[in-house]
């Protein structure tokens, strides 16, 4: 059933290339041909819909090698990088695009984590308040012994007695 | 006949586990030891019950019986032997009896070990345990059976284990072949890595909610558990590091880890554990936040469950296929039932879990240590999110949308450099209290020596500032783990008249924990070093040239000389380049970037030609290449500095699990826990 969808997928956007190809301005028309470095640029930013998480730049699917090239000609034609993106969005969706744009319900995936670590930031100072000792008077008393003490001794002392704890 | 005998044995391995389930629990409840004991054989059994199975299942692999579906699915004739052994886990249906077998495994040593004094956790611990287990062996036999052969039917050929009314048996001449991505070592051990890390926190989250049953709650099961959960997290660990390296040196991406779905399903359960392994401490040494140690496990468990769902089910591709898989809903149920079980004992016991809870400073250790739990928390909460968004979009609105690297990166990099800090900071505070005051003394020359590191960025040229941060972090932990080495050795060598070598030997030998735990951390921090790296400063370019042509990275010079395309006796068609690598004019290297076909799957796979130095790494993909004309090839090349690092701190890391979990030489009683008020790190 996927395989028959991802088929259907495949031939439909080779279709759509067919058209889009035969249609473009021959490349170089407007300007000089792309690199693979400018095409790249763009291609790294965008995900194929046919291959689950994979940046088009890096797929070697040959319905991406077209992609690619849709993206070339476009270049050369004088597009911009964020409208060669919006191209490819209006084609195919949000799903072209490494993160949800931000607007609507995507925006909750930007918001749902640095909500949820603020409210744990919180609980912890909420804790900590509450964990803190009353006692101030041994940990001042503990801190001046410190000062005081030679702290290499109190250290070796501290591993020793550690140590012997183990055995 | 063999394939008889393999689902026998794994359809007796389901009953046996019901069995035990069912005796533990009524051996408890009627207070019949007898009972309990049979359910402790019953699990002891699991073991070798399923290791038929996985021997038939191998045999069938090597001795090439297409019939069954399965080893048709992940084998071919070409394949070598140790290739055909590797399919054990090269597919669903196999993985999942793999995962059952090694939690046999795992089951059955549990059942060996001295239960005199903890009497009272068996029968829940072996509950847990086989109804995981069950749960397991229930999705093999009854859904993806990799023992159901293949028959032909009114022209159709279907997949069942019993010969339907009519069919006739279906024999291929050959299998599909293992995926070629799979060929790789890296590959042939990741999985059973990644399984048994899994499959290895059941143990610790069965003690756990026998605990919780039980109402001891005290930190026995801490005890018991720690090296299990050691162990477990060395393998997860490992499966994650070999599945990096693997991503490095097979999909030709240049990269070692895309924050793919599948990826960060193995990653959770690491981050819980890990988050878990550091919190324990505070139980152990402090006997404070119980709860949050329980919290962490059962989070860890459910986590592991999950990964396995979310790579099992189908759920990633759409949120549709998953309710078409026959087992997608069956794991949905089972994580929702465990967890709910999980949080309802725990809420139970809650107040008997409550402790006096006391923090003196921000910066005592277990202050700090709490710190890293939230971050690593944070992390967590972000790739749960950052994986399960694209479903709910797709539920919620239809529409379906990525989640890719940049969420993740830009969400999760301020996170991981508080651990950095975190984990520079931690071993120069102690247990109890720790201020500013005392910290201070012991934090200046190592602070002034990671300045150095800094400035060694800038010096470089390096204009970035998180990369000039990220360096001295790098630095700062650094001067601190080495520092406490040195200051302990130091100290040992003066009260023993030994030398520094003697004397950390010693120490070593005397408190791997704490070592153990020093080497984790420098690998750690090796690890980051190639992270901000390859992360911050790679650079790529992909051109086509001719023969004899040239491109140009960093302060390479590459030179396309020549590719040949040959057959190989073991299926595959390859095209290999030969590049030749100068640097300022001087040549320094030769490099073969190739394509592998593979004619059975007919797939193919890039290997990259890789130039590896503590510096940089030059990395080579071939693309295309067009035959017998002026055009040439297509190479894309990346330059990642420091890259090295990340896998040089994985080994280092590695290592310090190893010596942390290493079985002590003296066979200590485990003596019954009171708080210390001072010590190491993970001492």
């Amino acid at each position: 059933m996927r395989i028959q969808k991802y088929y259907q997928d495949v031939v439909v956007m080779v279709l759509v290339m067919m058209v889009l190809s035969l249609s473009a301005v021959p490349a170089g028309a407007q300007g000089s041909t792309p690199s693979d470095d400018q095409v790249n640029e763009i291609a790294r930013e965008l995900y194929c819909p046919v291959c689950e998480n994979i940046p088009l730049d890096t797929c070697g699917m040959e319905v991406c090698e077209q992609w690619r090239g849709v993206i070339r000609d476009k270049l050369s034609e004088g597009w911009t990088k964020e409208e060669i993106k919006a191209y490819f969005v209006s084609q195919y969706g949000d799903r072209v695009l490494g993160e949800p744009p931000r607007r609507g319900f995507n925006w909750l995936v930007y918001v749902v984590p640095p909500v949820v670590f603020v409210v744990g930031v919180y609980l912890l100072y909420k804790g900590f308040r509450s964990w803190k000792s009353q006692d101030d008077d041994r940990l001042l008393e503990a801190e001046r012994a410190a000062d005081q003490g030679n702290a290499d001794e109190e250290y070796l002392s501290r591993v020793e007695e550690e140590l012997r704890g183990r055995e | 006949m063999i394939a008889n005998i393999g689902f026998g044995a794994l359809f007796i391995a389901l009953i046996t586990a019901l069995y035990g389930v069912a005796a533990a629990i009524y051996g408890e409840r009627s207070r019949k030891a007898a009972w309990v004991d049979s359910a402790r054989q019953a699990m002891a059994l699991s073991f070798p019950l399923l290791t038929i199975t996985v021997a038939a299942l191998l045999y069938l692999l090597l001795t090439n019986h297409y019939e069954i579906a399965y080893v048709g699915e992940v084998s071919s004739r070409s394949m070598p032997v140790y290739l055909k052994m590797t399919a054990l886990w090269g597919g669903q249906s196999g993985s999942l009896v793999f995962w059952s077998w090694l939690l046999a495994g795992f089951a059955s040593a549990v059942t060996l070990g001295k239960w005199d004094r903890d009497r009272e956790f068996l029968p829940w611990v072996i509950v847990v345990t086989l109804v995981t287990l069950a749960f397991f062996l229930i999705l093999s036999v009854f859904f993806e059976n990799p023992f159901a052969r293949l028959w032909q039917l009114d022209r159709e050929i279907v997949t069942s284990f019993f010969r339907p009314v009519g069919a006739l048996p279906f024999v291929p001449r050959d299998g599909r072949g293992l995926n070629p991505l799979l060929r790789h070592p890296g590959m042939i051990i990741h999985p059973p890595m990644l399984y048994l890390g899994f499959v290895a926190f059941v143990i610790p989250y069965a003690f756990a909610i026998a605990a919780l049953i039980t109402g001891r709650t005290d930190d026995r099961w801490i005890q018991l558990t720690r090296r299990w959960t050691l162990w477990a997290w060395l393998f997860l660990s490992l499966g994650l590091v070999l599945g990096a390296r693997w991503a490095y040196d097979v999909l030709g991406w240049g990269g070692y880890w895309g924050w793919d779905p599948v990826e960060i399903s193995a990653f959770m359960p690491w981050l819980a554990g890990t988050a878990f392994l550091h919190s324990v401490m505070i139980q152990e040494k402090r006997g404070m936040f119980k709860q949050l140690n329980m919290v962490l496990i059962i989070l860890t468990f459910d986590l592991v469950i999950f990964g396995t769902f979310l790579t099992r089910s189908g759920v990633l591709s759409s949120v549709h296929s998953f309710a078409q898989s026959a087992i997608g809903p069956l794991f949905f149920v089972f994580i929702s039932a465990t967890l709910a079980v999980s949080l309802g004992l725990l809420i139970n016991r809650w107040n008997d879990l409550s402790s006096r809870n006391e923090l003196k400073t921000f910066l005592s250790r277990e202050a700090l240590i709490l710190f890293s739990v939230l971050l690593f928390m944070g992390i967590l909460v972000t790739s749960f999110w950052g994986v399960i968004f694209p479903l709910i979009s797709e539920l919620v609105t239809g529409q379906k949308v990525t989640v890719g690297p940049p969420f993740y990166e830009r969400a999760t990099g301020p996170l991981f450099g508080g651990l950095l800090l975190l984990l520079g900071i931690c071993p120069l505070s102690a247990w109890g209290y720790s201020s500013w005051k005392t910290l201070r003394k012991l934090v200046w020359l190592p602070f002034l020596i990671s300045l150095a590191a800094a400035a060694a960025a800038l010096a470089g040229g390096i204009r970035q500032w998180q990369a000039i941060l990220a360096f001295w972090l790098v630095g700062f932990s650094f001067s601190v783990l080495i520092y406490e080495l040195i200051r302990d050795a130091l100290a040992r060598g003066r009260r023993y008249e030994q030398n520094v070598f003697d004397s950390l030997w010693g120490l070593l030998k005397r408190n791997q924990r704490r070592y153990g735990a020093i080497v984790i951390h420098l690998g750690v921090v090796m690890m980051a070093l190639g992270v901000i790296g390859i992360e911050s400063f790679q650079t790529e370019t992909q051109a086509t040239i001719p023969e004899g042509g040239r491109m140009e990275l960093a302060s390479y010079t590459m030179t396309y000389q020549s590719l040949e395309t040959f057959n190989t006796n073991d299926g595959r068609n390859v095209a290999r380049a030969v590049v030749s690598v100068a640097k300022n004019g001087q040549l320094i290297d030769e490099l073969y970037p190739r394509r592998d076909f593979f004619f059975d799957s007919n797939q193919q796979v890039t290997i990259p030609g890789v130039r590896s130095t503590l510096v940089d790494d030059l990395y080579i993909i071939l693309i295309d290449w067009k035959a017998i004309s002026q055009e040439g090839a297509t190479f894309k090349v990346f330059h990642n500095p420091l890259v090295k690092w990340l896998w040089i701190g994985s080994w280092v890391f590695i290592l310090g699990v190893v010596i942390a979990a290493w079985p002590e030489r003296k066979s200590k009683k485990i003596r019954k826990s009171k708080p210390v008020p001072q010590g190491g790190m993970l001492s």
